[in-house]
C-alpha cells in the first residue's frame, strides 16, 4: 500500500580534483532537477574519498563526475575502485563529463564508465541516456 | 519478508553502511514490502537521541549541524543526519545541497548524511522521515539529526519525529511581534541564535528571553497551547503531557556556527533537555504521542491509497473535477456519495484485535 510515490532517479554531480570550474556542474545539475531527478551537488575540490562516502551513503543510481582538469585517469580509477570496495560499483551509473582526449575515453570505460560526454553534448542527450540507463533496482 | 529484505537487514543490524542507504532507499521509494522491513526494524530500536534542527533558509543549519556532527564524533559518539530539502511541485525534481556544508567529517562513515526530498504529499515526508529514523537507530547511530528548512506545517511534522528541537532564529529576524506568532517558535526547546557576532544578535536574544517569559507567565503552557508543540496535536488524554512539560524552559544558545562557537553549550543545552525527558518521565509522553501521530499519519495515507485506488476504477478525479466545473455537483456531494459505502462498512467493522493490543501494556 502507499505505493504512489514512486522510484526517482537519484544523481550526485561530482567535482572531483583540483579544477575551480563548476559552472557545467550547476548547469547539469539544474537540468536534471528540471528532469525530475533529484539531485545531490558535492560542491567543488572534493577527494575521491569523498565522492564514493557521498555516492554510497545517499544510494545514487547515478554518479555523475565533472572533471576539466587533466586528472580523469588518476582521480577516476580511484573513484571506481572505492564503489567497488562498498560494492556499489556494478549498479551505479557513472558518467563522466569535460575535457577527456579521445584516447583517454576506452580507459575510463575499462574502468567501468558507462559513458563519456564531452563538449558540445546537449543536455537532452544526456538526462535521455541516464533515463535509458539508470539502474532498475 | 522476502529473502532479499532478511538479507538487507541482517547486513543493516551487521553495521554495513551500504545496507543501511539501501533501506533508506526502500523506505523513500515505497518499494514492495517495505513495511515489513520497517515492522522488523522497531525492535532494534529506542537507543538514539534525535535532534530536530529547523529554521528559516540560510540561519546556517547545515553549518551548525556540521559542527554538532563533528563534536559528537570527538566524543566518540556516531552520528546519522538526515538533511531534508524541498522538491520542485511540478517535476518532482530536487537539488539537495545540504551536504555541500558538511565538510568536516567527510572521510569518517561514522557519519551517515542522507539526503531527502519531498516526493509526495499528506504526510509522505514525515513518514519516510521516521522510517529512516528507525532504520538509522536500529543500525546503532547514537545521535541522529534531522534537518529541515522550517517554513510550514510540514516541517513541523517532521521534526516532531525528534525528542528535542532546536529552533535556530537569525539575529535581526524581524520585531518581536513576529516571534509571537503561532508556529515554528512554539515547538522549541532549544533555541539558537547563530550567526551570533551579527549586530542585532543581542536584541534577539532579548526578544526570545521576552516571548519565553511570556509563554511561562501567562499559563499558557499549561492551558495546552504551550510553547512545545505537544498540545497541537495532543488529545483530550495528553492533557497531563503539557502541564509536566511546562517545567522545561528553553534555552536560548548563541553560537558562530563558522567558527564552531557556541556548539560545546549547545551540546549541553540539547543533553540537558534530554536528561529533562528522561527524569520528568516526559520521554515516554513524548514517544507515545510520536508513535500515535504515526498511527494516524499511516491510517489517513492508507485510506487515501485506498481510495485513490476505487476513483481510478471509477473514471478517476479529473472526470468528477470537470464535472463540478461544468455546475453539475459540488465536491462536498461527491466527498459525501464516496465515502457512505465506506462509513457502512465501518459501523459493522470490529476492532477487537487492536483493542487486545492497547489492553495488553
Amino acid at each position: 500500500m502507499s505505493q504512489q510515490q514512486g522510484q526517482s532517479i537519484r544523481c550526485l554531480v561530482a567535482k572531483v580534483g583540483l579544477d575551480g570550474h563548476d559552472r557545467g556542474a550547476h548547469v547539469i545539475a539544474r537540468a536534471f532537477r528540471d528532469a525530475g531527478f533529484e539531485v545531490i551537488y558535492s560542491g567543488l575540490h572534493k577527494a575521491p574519498e569523498e565522492i564514493v562516502q557521498a555516492a554510497v551513503q545517499e544510494d545514487v543510481d547515478v554518479l555523475g563526475i565533472s572533471i576539466l582538469s587533466g586528472a580523469h585517469k588518476t582521480l577516476v580509477p580511484k573513484i571506481m575502485d572505492g564503489l567497488e570496495e562498498y560494492d556499489a560499483k556494478d549498479d551505479t551509473l557513472v558518467l563522466v563529463g569535460g575535457v577527456i582526449p579521445d584516447e583517454d575515453k576506452a580507459v575510463l570505460k575499462d574502468e567501468g564508465v558507462a559513458a563519456v560526454f564531452g563538449p558540445g553534448t546537449s543536455i537532452e542527450e544526456t538526462i535521455e541516456f541516464v533515463r535509458e540507463n539508470a539502474p532498475d533496482r | 519478508m522476502s529473502a532479499e529484505h532478511d538479507a538487507l537487514l541482517e547486513s543493516l543490524l551487521a553495521g554495513e553502511h551500504r545496507a543501511l542507504a539501501r533501506v533508506i532507499s526502500k523506505i523513500e521509494n515505497r518499494a514492495p514490502g517495505y513495511r515489513d522491513l520497517v515492522s522488523e526494524l522497531y525492535a532494534h530500536t529506542g537507543n538514539a537521541s534525535v535532534i530536530g534542527i529547523t529554521g528559516s533558509p540560510g540561519a546556517g543549519k547545515s553549518t551548525l549541524v556540521d559542527k554538532l556532527a563533528e563534536t559528537y564524533r570527538e566524543r566518540g559518539e556516531t552520528v546519522g543526519i538526515i538533511a531534508i530539502d524541498p522538491s520542485s511541485p511540478f517535476t518532482g525534481g530536487a537539488v539537495l545541497g545540504d551536504r555541500i556544508r558538511m565538510a568536516s567529517t567527510v572521510g569518517d562513515m561514522d557519519v551517515f548524511v542522507r539526503s531527502m526530498s519531498a516526493r509526495g504529499t499528506l504526510g509522505g515526508l514525515s513518514t519516510a522521515t521516521a522510517d529512516a529514523v528507525k532504520a538509522m537507530d536500529a543500525f546503532g547511530k547514537d545521535k541522529i539529526i534531522i534537518e529541515t528548512v522550517g517554513a510550514g506545517q510540514n516541517e513541523i511534522d517532521i521534526v516532531r519525529t525528534a525528542d528535542t528541537v532546536a529552533v535556530l532564529v537569525p539575529p535581526g529576524s524581524g520585531d518581536s511581534v513576529q516571534t509571537l506568532k503561532a508556529g515554528i517558535l512554539e515547538i522549541a526547546d532549544v533555541f539558537v541564535v547563530n550567526k551570533a557576532d551579527r549586530s542585532g544578535a543581542d536584541r534577539t536574544v532579548q526578544e526570545l528571553l521576552e516571548m519565553i517569559d511570556l509563554g511561562e507567565g501567562s499559563g499558557f503552557a499549561s492551558a495546552g497551547a504551550g510553547h512545545h508543540g505537544a498540545g497541537a496535536i495532543a488529545d483530550d488524554d495528553d492533557i497531563d503531557t503539557d502541564k509536566t512539560e511546562s517545567a522545561w524552559r528553553p534555552p536560548v544558545v548563541e553560537t558562530v556556527a563558522t567558527k564552531g562557537e557556541g556548539v560545546g553549550s549547545l551540546i549541553d543545552e540539547l543533553g540537558g533537555h534530554r536528561q529533562y525527558l528522561e527524569d520528568s518521565g516526559t520521554l515516554a509522553d513524548r514517544t507515545r504521542m510520536r508513535y500515535a501521530e504515526e498511527i494516524r499519519t499511516l491510517l489517513r495515507e492508507d485510506v487515501h491509497t485506498l481510495l485513490q485506488g476505487e476513483l481510478e476504477r471509477a473514471g478517476g478525479v479529473d472526470a468528477l473535477a470537470e464535472a463540478v466545473r461544468r455546475g453539475e455537483t459540488d465536491p462536498y456531494t461527491i466527498a459525501d456519495d464516496a465515502l457512505d459505502p465506506i462509513e457502512t462498512c465501518l459501523e459493522e467493522l470490529e476492532f477487537e484485535h487492536l483493542e487486545a493490543a492497547s489492553n495488553s501494556r
